[in-house]
């Protein structure tokens, strides 16, 4: 269950082909962008006239969607996004704790920033009676500590070159 | 035959429980994949039972190496028992999660066998507006936290008539939509995706009798993007109950028509407010929406529709099913049935419990949670999410209900229950919360936008010596703007955690002391 992403290159041909159906429903530019990144891993700049022209919206409309959810990227992702629960209910067991640790270690090891972005700090996975959460790509870790975290990286990397 | 039960909620799995279910299969073992039954401090925790519908036993916090080497032994000190027996699920009263980590989710005679339908057949049995009183009559109120009831709401969409999408013409196809709100994006809160992962079709089987009560042909459950198990689940259940029969034309051989559809959503907090969640569906901003007009009567695409909250909707089928009158004499007079609270934080025993309104948040954190993981003393307790109040040691006898928390200064907003210990500052979470509503903001009234950060910044000059009297009244009328002149709850709660920290904690404000 767990998905190991692997992101096509960006093609705009690609692309129109994937939104064209959607820009037919209702309301159709979150979804468009969403479906854009789930197939590139981001919304390139190019995406953002040619979203406005399939849904029949402004190139504004668009770029106000793509910043106002946090979801959306506009760069690639790293190899492996870590990303830390900032909410309370992990606060209350050593979230903040971990913030630290987590952000000494990537400050240690530069190639270990690399993969993982750093942290882009996250509120609220749903594990809230097992924190500290963290994601690991898309592996949901409970309990989470720097170590666990390392022993995910290791084990999906090796997924990826196995 | 021997049948091994093991988890693929999503908490479970942060775990381990799928490594421990490879295990098992790997021994030639076979293994079903349930939901959790919500006793999260014990997951993994494998089920087992020597025959088709025997008792279950299970094992706490199993190890796949343990499964491997010496096999699940009943004299191994992590043996449980019988599941079922255990005190903590006893003591529940489960309408809600009364299948959730029984059976297989996405198994629809599994389904059948526990239950499931009998609410909907009851409901279709029944002219829609009788099923309707029958919600009203039970006193069941939105779970999401604003606690209207959920039968009046239902009422209104059924009395307004179908409309085409704003925008098309006149003669267009009219609809009506049923709307779920599953952006459970507050902190401490996971009933909606371990029900959504657990039991599924419980959720579809609800809002297939709302659309049968109000006309509605089209069903949304807008589904966070951070709950990517739920939205497998989800999916892989509409599948199933379309080629059943459950949704789709002519649902179990009757007129009703109705379908449902994921919308998942994009990481923004503030799309679980119900009119911001319609933006976002519409594809849009997440803007919050001025009231009225109510999206009962202009909702989704300027049409009647039904918002509910995931618990909401997952109780109606047991309501049908086992009576509304039974479901009413549950809980106090004015908050009826039971809450699924969730127990989270710095807790011994996190999980879900279902239990009926009245109980005090002592027993829910001392009774079921067993205290603190760390074994000191609790400190503060925020009950209700982000936008909950932190409520001190001593004020923990106050029944759940959401009347006796707002008297108490509190609200139950989604049942959540954070537990803190002694080792909280309680300036710096106040300080969160302020933060955490700069940053999740629509952006659309100023209050709100321009309120938490200035809120931010007189707290830390409180808190860093600079004027703290004058610093703190500015802060308390700061709150008050907050309070009174914000669009929605996002900006007109965030004064709730600030200021119950700084009534309940005040000597965490004060400044540091010189030389220390």
């Amino acid at each position: 269950m767990t998905l190991t992403q692997d992101f096509a290159a960006w093609s705009s041909e690609e692309a129109d082909q994937l939104i064209t159906p959607i820009a037919l429903t209702p309301g159709p530019i979150l979804r468009c962008l969403q479906a854009i990144q789930e197939r590139f891993g981001y919304v390139p700049a190019d995406a953002v006239a040619l979203v406005a022209q399939r849904c029949n919206a402004t190139r504004a409309d668009v770029h106000g969607v793509l910043t106002f959810y946090a979801d959306l990227r506009t760069q690639p992702p790293p190899a492996i996004p870590v990303r830390l629960c900032a909410a309370e209910a992990c606060q209350a067991v050593g979230g903040r704790g971990l913030q630290g640790e987590w952000a000494k270690a990537c400050d240690e090891d530069p190639q270990l920033a690399d993969v993982t972005g750093g942290n882009e700090p996250i509120f609220c996975l749903g594990n809230c009676a097992l924190g500290p959460a963290a994601f690991v790509g898309n592996q949901l870790i409970g309990r989470a500590s720097v170590d666990r975290i390392m022993a995910a990286i290791r084990q999906q990397q090796e997924g990826k070159t196995a | 035959m021997t049948m091994w039960f093991v988890p693929r909620d999503a908490a479970a799995r942060s775990m381990g429980s799928d490594e421990v279910a490879e295990a098992l299969i790997a021994q030639g073992h076979d293994v079903i994949r349930t939901g959790s039954r919500g006793m999260l401090w014990l997951e993994p925790l494998v089920e087992c039972a020597r025959e088709p519908g025997g008792p279950r036993v299970g094992w706490a916090n199993v190890d796949p190496a343990d499964v491997a080497e010496a096999g699940l032994q009943e004299t191994a000190a992590n043996y449980l028992g019988v599941v079922a027996d255990m005190d903590y699920l006893v003591k529940q009263d489960r309408w809600v999660f009364e299948r959730a980590g029984v059976i297989d989710p996405l198994d629809p005679d599994d389904y059948v066998a526990n239950g499931g339908l009998a609410g909907l057949r009851a409901a279709l049995a029944l002219p829609p507006g009788d099923v309707i009183s029958n919600v009203i009559d039970s006193g069941l109120r939105g779970r999401g936290g604003a606690g209207f009831p959920a039968g009046i709401k239902w009422r209104t969409v059924a009395e307004t008539p179908p409309r085409p999408h704003i925008g098309d013409p006149a003669n267009a196809p009219a609809h009506k939509y049923v709307c779920i709100n599953a952006d459970e994006g507050d902190s401490g809160t996971f009933a909606d995706r371990m029900l959504i992962e657990g039991d599924p079709f419980c959720l579809l089987e609800g809002m297939a009798i709302a659309a049968y009560c109000v006309g509605a042909d089209k069903g949304i459950v807008y589904l966070r993007s951070e709950y990517p198990d739920a939205i497998e689940v989800l999916d892989e259940a509409i599948a199933i109950a379309r080629e059943r029969g459950w949704l789709g034309i002519g649902i179990l051989d009757t007129d009703l028509s109705f379908d449902v559809e994921v919308y998942v959503g994009a990481g923004s907090y503030v799309c679980g407010e119900e009119t911001a969640m319609l933006e976002s569906i519409e594809g849009r901003r997440g803007m919050v929406r001025v009231k009225p007009p109510l999206p009962a009567i202009e909702g989704l695409f300027g049409t009647p529709t039904v918002i509910n909250n995931v618990m909401t909707m997952a109780s109606v089928p047991s309501i049908m099913a086992r009576g509304a009158q039974a479901y009413a004499a549950l809980g106090t007079e004015k908050s009826q049935g039971t809450q699924v609270f969730q127990l989270a934080g710095n807790i011994a025993r996190g999980g879900i419990v279902e239990t009926a309104f009245g109980v005090s948040a002592r027993e829910l954190i001392e009774g079921f949670g067993g205290g603190t993981l760390s074994g000191r003393p609790v400190r503060a307790v925020q009950i209700g999410g982000p936008l909950g109040a932190y409520l001190p040691a001593d004020q923990l006898d106050v029944p759940m209900g959401y009347e006796t928390l707002a008297e108490a200064g509190g609200m139950i907003g989604h049942g959540g229950v954070v537990v803190f210990d002694e080792s909280v500052d309680m300036a710096q979470q106040a300080r969160f919360a302020m933060e955490f509503c700069a940053e999740e903001s629509c952006g659309k009234c100023t209050p709100c936008r321009i309120g938490s950060i200035r809120g931010v910044e007189v707290i830390d000059r409180i808190r860093s010596g600079e004027d703290p009297e004058g610093n703190t009244v500015l802060l308390r009328d700061l709150c008050e703007v907050m309070t009174d002149g914000s669009l929605c709850a996002m900006g007109g709660l965030t004064p709730m955690p600030v200021l119950s920290a700084l009534d309940n904690f005040p000597e965490d404000f004060a400044p540091p002391v010189r030389g220390q």
